[in-house]
């Protein structure tokens, strides 16, 4: 319903967002935000791929725009309507598919019309019609544990198209199947989109992947997180399909990979690898010890020697975008790397650590996380203070519940309790719970 | 069979139309539907209170008898998986009445469940008078308490842990409230539901026999059905009687572990989430005819539509916007206050009430008496339950360990914690009587009689599910005997053995009741406890005292299962798990 009195309009918004927030209740009731005024439009025939690392809060907005979640403040609309609870005419899929498993697939595909009442006949009718589309026919009466992780997304793939959906929300949806089975399927689903067979008009992605991202997507939103908020949003203007190996493409996904990793810094206080300020309730990104030493390793190492291509050293060394990130993150906190142009450069003392034994490595470590993470800090300050030289942890959970969620405080401190360990500078009893300067 | 599902009305009829198992299935149905028809007129006979019941020990009246006995464990069964719907759902549902509805259950869990039957009878008594009616009821109630807690605890943890992602899924696709209850929480429940409902009915043969000979205020009333039988059999000394109503229990049992028991599991499979179990079993008889005989798929035909008009019918409902506005978070918090204000009023008010009633009624003195009392059951469930687990925790290892001797002992053993134990005390008893032994101790075992499966069949499960891989590195590191239990079989069965021993230790104070005094014609043995401080109160329909001694018998099993075995149990969840 275009107002014909003002005439060269820009494409109509199918859904929009403006000032969009969200805050979580802390235990002090100080309240936590976790998105930070979005603004956010979607418009008719546009693919809008999110990227941001994990717990950046895009499926949390996703959600927000789904009408699963209610915002704190801000307003969603669809097609000018305020959007208050899952509205007809936007569908999900779902990361983890979500498929009723007691429901065979043809059951999963008509659920959506079974609950909108759609009478029996056309409901079958329409089922199979998206079961075809999907290339699932054949599998009708087959029950989602029966097949393959790629089937069973078609399957979430056909439940959503089966309504006729105006938007289509992805959360994640390629993320749990394999490689070669997530390409597959995005061709598919490009194919379908582009050839108009489906009569979606709009689709947002919610991604890890950049590669995908660039692929798909007419529009890629970068969130930054902590709290969540638009960092960057980059247009695509390559027509499709999309050649992988283009030098366009590769600029745009090193483009996409330091921002990803990098933010131009704030002033003042300790600052983080984008440069925000750390305090005792950073978000440590959950690495592992291991990983973290053998990318070190490998990167000293040939052909590197020293600098890489992030999206080349992601393919070559077998790693996620996400794992890449949270490894890239963790080596510039410790100031054993830095990233610049789309690269990794390993400093000095990423050298010397790479270079060092096992006992150098610890003392190294040691004196890099005590510098760098203020809570390694704080716990051992703690620990050196007290008579016993020991605390229970719910101490410095209490400490982090102030900042994070209570599960992600938990996070946060086994991981630091993890590097603790390596490097030696304090123990840890599981069973009392209590971290100590005893030597087990 | 291809089916064309695009084309419903073609290819039903081919699926409707009779099978072979219709031969079966068919007069099995009617039959079914006349006896119950028949049965449960004879619940409601005129009766006065005194009037005695013909009970005759001929063993052809034991079909009728057994009939009566199953009819009785259905009703319950009907009740409870109202109550246990409704309830959780309740609970899962709403924060408020979770406050109010969880604590509550657990305590009615704690409360032994003759104790109901005690407490209820005279009610039910004046609800339906001169009529059985009062008493059927008062016998199924006793049943229902025995199947319901069990079974809305189970729901109540499944609904609350329905996956978020389908809960997501089924808000994005717009299931009214209504369906996503019967489309998402109730199958996502079934699988721990029907295994909780089975095991609910193992138990509950206990009580039906022991609930069918009611007394009250010096007056035995027997419904017709075993239970009765038996305690005829026990009053006339008759120990062919008491054989042949374990060979009707048998029977009873048999079926059904056979109809009802194995179909359901094996049927509930489907609705667990995750990938499908490799080592699948052969579908039980019963279940396969249920799914060939096309009388049963007009039946679930008829179900599904009928359900679908009712899903309709509620989507037009609540069709529309649906979610409003939150409102402001003061308004809850006061809402919130205001409650647990409520609930602490009445709380007091109780306790207000119970003091009172203790000091007129039965007096402090009494009370430390039945305390005492407790600590002696309390020392038998202790012993009893050691005594239990260093015989079976042994003999479950080693049959454990043999995984093909396991699967094929385990549904027998199913079958032994089914059977109700208090058919055999009647063997027990004359054998104590006739070699003159003391009863303070001999009679304990009987509490155990029928709960220590549950230690052994958790052993068992606990060492089958032992990965092989452990086995082998404690082969290949020499790791042997004592050091091997230590090390090894025992941490990794622990969990295991919590469970059963917690299901044994709560059965055992419920067996109390009917154990620490019992009858072989005109004697009566006795041991002194809680459970016949019970018994014997309520022979003697002294209202005040039963209820005291119920009272403290629930406030042992929870302090109990607070200070022990909850602690063990968090102990196996953090500590010992394998994962």
């Amino acid at each position: 319903m275009r107002n014909l009195t003002h005439p060269p309009a820009p494409p109509p918004q199918l859904l929009a967002a403006s000032g969009i927030t969200k805050t979580y209740q802390t235990p002090d009731h100080s309240g936590r935000l976790v998105i930070d005024n979005i603004d956010f439009a979607l418009a008719e025939g546009e693919i809008v791929a999110i990227l941001g690392k994990s717990g950046s809060g895009k499926s949390t907005f996703l959600r927000i725009l789904a009408g699963l979640t209610s915002p704190s403040s801000g307003v969603v609309e669809y097609r000018g309507q305020t959007v208050t609870s899952p509205a007809v005419g936007i569908a999900m899929v779902f990361q983890t598919f979500a498929l009723f498993p007691w429901l065979t697939v043809l059951g999963n595909v008509e659920l959506g019309l079974e609950a909108q009442g759609v009478p029996r006949t056309e409901r079958r009718q329409r089922a199979i019609a998206a079961i075809d589309l999907i290339g699932l026919d054949g599998f009708e009466s087959a029950y989602p544990k029966e097949l393959s992780g790629g089937m069973r997304q078609r399957v979430g793939f056909a439940r959503a198209l089966v309504v006729n959906p105006d938007v289509l929300l992805l959360d994640e949806p390629f993320s749990a199947l394999d490689v070669l089975t997530a390409e597959t399927l995005r061709g598919d689903i490009s194919d379908l989109w582009l050839a108009r067979r489906i009569p979606t008009k709009g689709i947002i992605v919610v991604s890890h992947n950049i590669e995908e991202a660039v692929e798909m997507a007419d529009r890629i939103i970068i969130f930054g997180s902590d709290p969540a908020t638009i960092r960057a949003d980059i247009p695509v203007p390559m027509a499709r399909p999309r050649d992988v190996n283009s030098a366009a493409f590769r600029r745009l996904v090193d483009e996409v990979y330091t921002l990803l990793t990098t933010v131009p810094g704030r002033e003042g206080g300790k600052r983080g690898p984008r440069g925000e300020t750390i305090e005792i309730g950073y978000r440590v990104p959950d690495v592992s010890i291991q990983q973290l030493v053998g990318l070190l390793e490998a990167l000293v190492a040939q052909p590197y020697e020293g600098r890489a291509d992030l999206p080349n050293l992601a393919e070559s060394e077998h790693l996620t975008t996400d794992d890449l990130v949270v490894l890239v993150e963790s080596l510039q906190l410790l100031g054993f790397g830095h990233v610049a142009g789309g690269d990794i450069e390993v400093t000095p003392a990423g050298r010397m650590f790479a270079a060092a034994d096992l006992q150098h490595r610890k003392q190294i470590f040691a004196e890099h996380i005590r510098r760098s993470l203020p809570l390694v800090a704080h716990i051992r300050k703690v620990l050196d203070e007290r008579p016993g030289h020991a605390a229970p942890e719910g101490r410095f959970l209490a400490e982090l519940e102030d900042h994070l969620s209570e599960e992600e405080a938990q996070r946060v401190l086994e991981t630091v309790i993890n590097f603790g360990r390596y490097a030696e500078l304090f123990a840890y009893d599981y069973d009392r719970g209590v971290l100590s300067l005893e030597n087990p | 069979m291809p089916q064309r599902w695009g084309v419903p009305f073609i290819a039903w009829p081919e699926r409707m139309r009779p099978s072979a198992w219709d031969g079966v299935a068919l007069p099995l149905v009617i039959g079914t539907l006349l006896l119950i028809g028949w049965a449960s007129r004879q619940m409601n006979v005129p009766y006065q209170p005194g009037e005695a019941l013909p009970i005759s020990l001929d063993p052809s009246n034991l079909p009728v008898y057994g009939l009566r006995t199953v009819l009785r464990m259905v009703l319950a069964l009907i009740v409870a998986l109202v109550f246990s719907l409704a309830y959780a759902a309740a609970a899962a549902k709403s924060q408020r009445l979770e406050k109010l509805l969880v604590p509550i259950l657990d305590v009615l869990q704690s409360v032994p469940i003759l104790g109901f039957l005690s407490i209820t009878v005279t009610g039910f008594v004046a609800l339906f008078p001169g009529s059985l009616l009062g008493y059927e009821c008062a016998a199924i109630f006793a049943i229902f308490t025995s199947q319901a807690w069990n079974m809305t605890f189970s729901l109540y943890q499944s609904f609350s842990a329905v996956p978020h992602d389908l809960r997501e899924a089924a808000r994005m696709y717009h299931l009214s409230a209504w369906q996503s209850f019967w489309q998402l929480e109730v199958p996502f429940a079934m699988p721990q539901l029907v295994w909780n409902m089975m095991m609910s009915v193992s138990g509950g043969w206990f009580f039906v026999v022991a609930s069918e000979a009611i007394s009250v205020s010096n007056n035995t009333v027997l419904l017709p059905g075993i239970g009765s039988y038996i305690s005829v059999a026990i009053d006339q000394r008759d120990l062919s009687a008491v054989i042949y109503a374990i060979l009707a229990m048998l029977v009873l049992i048999l079926g059904y572990d056979q109809l009802l028991f194995r179909p359901l599991l094996a049927w509930a499979q489907r609705f667990k989430i995750g990938e499908i179990n490799e080592e699948e079993v052969e579908p039980p008889w019963f279940l396969v005819m249920l799914q060939r005989a096309r009388i049963f798929r007009l039946v679930s035909f008829a179900a599904d539509t009928i359900a679908a008009a009712v899903s309709r019918l509620t989507h037009r409902v609540s069709a529309g916007p649906r979610m409003s506005r939150p409102a402001p978070p003061w308004r809850g918090a006061l809402i919130d206050r205001l409650w647990v204000g409520a609930l602490g009023a009445v709380a007091l008010l109780a306790l207000y009430y119970i003091y009172d009633f203790v000091r007129v009624e039965v007096g402090w003195s009494e009370v430390g008496y039945v305390f005492f009392l407790g600590a002696l059951t309390l020392t038998r469930v202790i012993v009893l339950i050691a005594l239990a687990a260093l015989i079976w925790v042994p003999i479950g290892v080693w049959i454990g360990l043999r995984p093909t001797l396991a699967h094929r002992v385990q549904p027998f053993i199913q079958f032994l914690a089914a059977f109700p134990a208090n058919l055999f005390f009647p063997l027990v008893v004359s054998a104590i009587v006739a070699l003159k032994l003391n009863s303070e101790i001999w009679l304990s075992p009987l509490m155990i009689l029928g709960t220590q499966w549950y230690i052994l069949f958790n052993v068992i499960a606990g060492t089958l599910a032992m990965p092989n891989d452990y086995q082998l590195v404690a082969g290949n590191l020499g790791v042997s005997r004592w050091l091997w239990w230590r090390r090894l079989v025992l941490p990794a069965i622990f969990p295991a053995f919590v469970t059963g021993a917690v299901t044994a230790s709560g059965g055992s104070w419920n067996a109390s009741i009917v154990s620490e005094i019992v009858k072989w014609g005109d004697t009566t043995l006795s041991a002194h406890g809680i459970g016949a401080y019970i018994a014997i109160e309520t022979a003697k329909g002294d209202f005040p005292r039963l209820a005291l001694g119920i009272t403290v018998l629930c406030l042992f099993v929870l302090a109990f299962n607070r200070l022990l075995w909850r602690r063990l149990y968090s102990l196996a969840e953090e500590r010992l798990r394998l994962d």
